[in-house]
């Protein structure tokens, strides 16, 4: 490519990447987005009307500017002006107070979305994760992961938000609304996907350092697949299948691993990282930062802070056959 | 010309914002240094090397503010308590230093750990974290120059704030 096309490629691209509708505001996919994205368009088609009448108002201006020299004064011309005037003072505030009307109504139905019957899942917030726990009465039914949100399609969430830290802010604008988790003041929305799909979101509130890469999917499935995913992670992790991973296991709980996270069926039960029982079944790493990849998997074990500079997770010094084993080991971790 | 001296004024002020604290996000690349930076022994060949490391964590607000988070995380605070005030371990708020009050020995403390109750942290914490616990340990009991203790802590307390806690010795 020249390089004279090169920005216009750039700049291109950029726009292109809008219409990705996996993260997109106007391509909703549950009843509470719906309301939000008709607002978006309202508002938009509204304010290019404001914009062609007053421009279309200007242009009047400047053609009647050239025919008339003469500058037509006099208490006729004041009249006339004065009615100009007020009049579109109160054009503006009609508008203005349709839009106030229309907000009301618009968050008057996002409140009515409250459901007490609806499946709780508790999302927090942390330097520069998610981890989100599916709360249930019986404790032995509580399921939690990170940066992965499983949804059934058609039933109704109650998303209940905290962090651990700073201000975040939980977008997933394909399916609610911004919510923001303050420390010490829980908050709580809820929503439903009407059709399958893997929806991406991210933290909309700049937390710090990372703040960009803090990113999470949310995957609507059927219910009944979802049922079995929700099974699926219910389980322990399974013991390591053969002396590889034998070994594999024993390096994540000798070395810095199993001080910051969890597997569950070991000893290692620390909740300052994401919980990683289940590791294999998520598609992404590191908060949506890489491919869940043996390749990458590696990388991020070896130097997290080449991948995200600044994040908590400390480089790790293995040996290569230590490393390989705990590779094995992880990747178990269906 | 009054305007003018205020202009640069201004402008040294403004200018005075650029300098931050260092806060490397990656200062040593993995296997640049290999982990035991502690000696178990006083005998060793030629002049005594200090750590380089030392220095770097040291007095540095940032650091201070993440073994205030390490410390409560790695639950360092159910021995010396959130604070330091001690409990099941000794205080680390005080004057009195069993194991010695340097960098050096606090590092050598959390690496090595102590008779009576210290576990070893050897291979477990990374050795960058144990340098900032290090440092925010240290201002516990005022070792470090004011500007560099925490302000406060970083998460919603039901307790009393870690931070009022803190320094009770002024520098001499």
């Amino acid at each position: 490519m020249s390089t004279r096309l090169r920005p216009h490629a750039c700049a291109a691209a950029v726009l292109l990447a809008g219409c990705e509708r996996q993260f997109s505001a106007t391509h909703p996919v549950g009843p509470q987005a719906e309301r939000i994205s008709d607002m978006i368009w309202f508002l938009t088609w509204l304010g290019t009307a404001v914009f062609v009448v007053v421009v279309g108002f200007l242009f009047y201006a400047l053609w009647r500017g050239k025919q008339r020299e003469e500058s037509a004064a006099g208490p006729e011309a004041e009249r006339r002006m004065a009615w100009w005037v007020g009049g579109s003072v109160a054009a503006t505030t009609a508008i203005l107070l349709v839009l106030l009307v229309y907000n009301f109504y618009t968050g008057r139905a996002l409140a009515a979305f409250a459901d007490s019957s609806a499946m709780t899942i508790r999302v927090t917030g942390h330097q520069w994760w998610w981890s989100v726990e599916y709360q249930d009465p019986l404790y032995s039914r509580r399921v939690s992961t990170a940066n992965e949100i499983h949804i059934p399609v058609g039933r109704k969430v109650r998303l209940e938000v905290q962090s651990r830290d700073v201000i975040h802010s939980f977008w997933a604008p394909n399916l609610h609304g911004k919510i923001d988790l303050i420390p010490g003041y829980g908050g709580t929305t809820y929503f439903s996907a009407d059709e399958p799909g893997v929806y991406s979101g991210r933290c909309a509130e700049f937390c710090g350092l990372q703040h960009a890469k803090m990113n999470f999917l949310v995957i609507a499935e059927p219910p009944d697949r979802f049922a079995a995913w929700y099974e699926a992670q219910l389980r322990s992790a399974p013991p390591p299948a053969d002396s590889v991973q034998q070994k594999g296991q024993q390096v994540f709980l000798s070395k810095q691993c199993a001080m910051c996270h969890t597997i569950r069926g070991t000893p290692a039960n620390s909740r300052i990282g994401p919980d990683l029982t289940h590791l294999a079944s998520r598609r992404t790493l590191a908060s949506g930062a890489i491919p869940n990849t043996r390749g990458h998997l590696a990388g991020w074990v070896l130097d997290p802070q080449r991948i995200k500079p600044g994040t908590r997770m400390p480089p790790n010094q293995l040996a290569g056959d230590e490393l390989q084993a705990l590779l094995d080991y992880l990747e178990s971790l269906k | 010309m009054r305007s003018m001296a205020l202009v640069w004024v201004c402008l040294a002020g403004v200018l005075a914002g650029c300098e931050r604290e260092e806060r490397p996000s990656r200062e040593t690349p993995p296997g640049a240094s290999p982990f035991p930076a502690v000696q178990t022994t006083e005998l060793q060949a030629g002049p005594k090397t200090p750590d380089p490391s030392v220095g770097a964590y040291q007095e540095n607000r940032f650091t201070v503010g993440q073994g205030q988070t390490f410390y409560e995380q790695y639950n360092c605070a159910g021995c010396h308590s959130a604070g330091g005030g001690g409990g099941m371990g000794p205080p680390l708020n005080d004057d009195e230093w069993i194991y010695g009050s340097d960098p050096e020995n606090v590092f050598a403390t959390i690496v090595e750990g102590r008779p009576n109750g210290m576990p070893a942290f050897r291979g477990r914490i990374d050795q960058g974290q144990i340098w900032q616990l290090v440092s925010y340990v240290r201002t516990l009991s005022g070792l470090t120059p004011p500007d560099t203790w925490p302000a406060r802590a970083d998460h919603m307390q039901e307790a009393r704030p870690v931070t009022d806690a803190a320094p009770q010795r002024q520098l001499p």
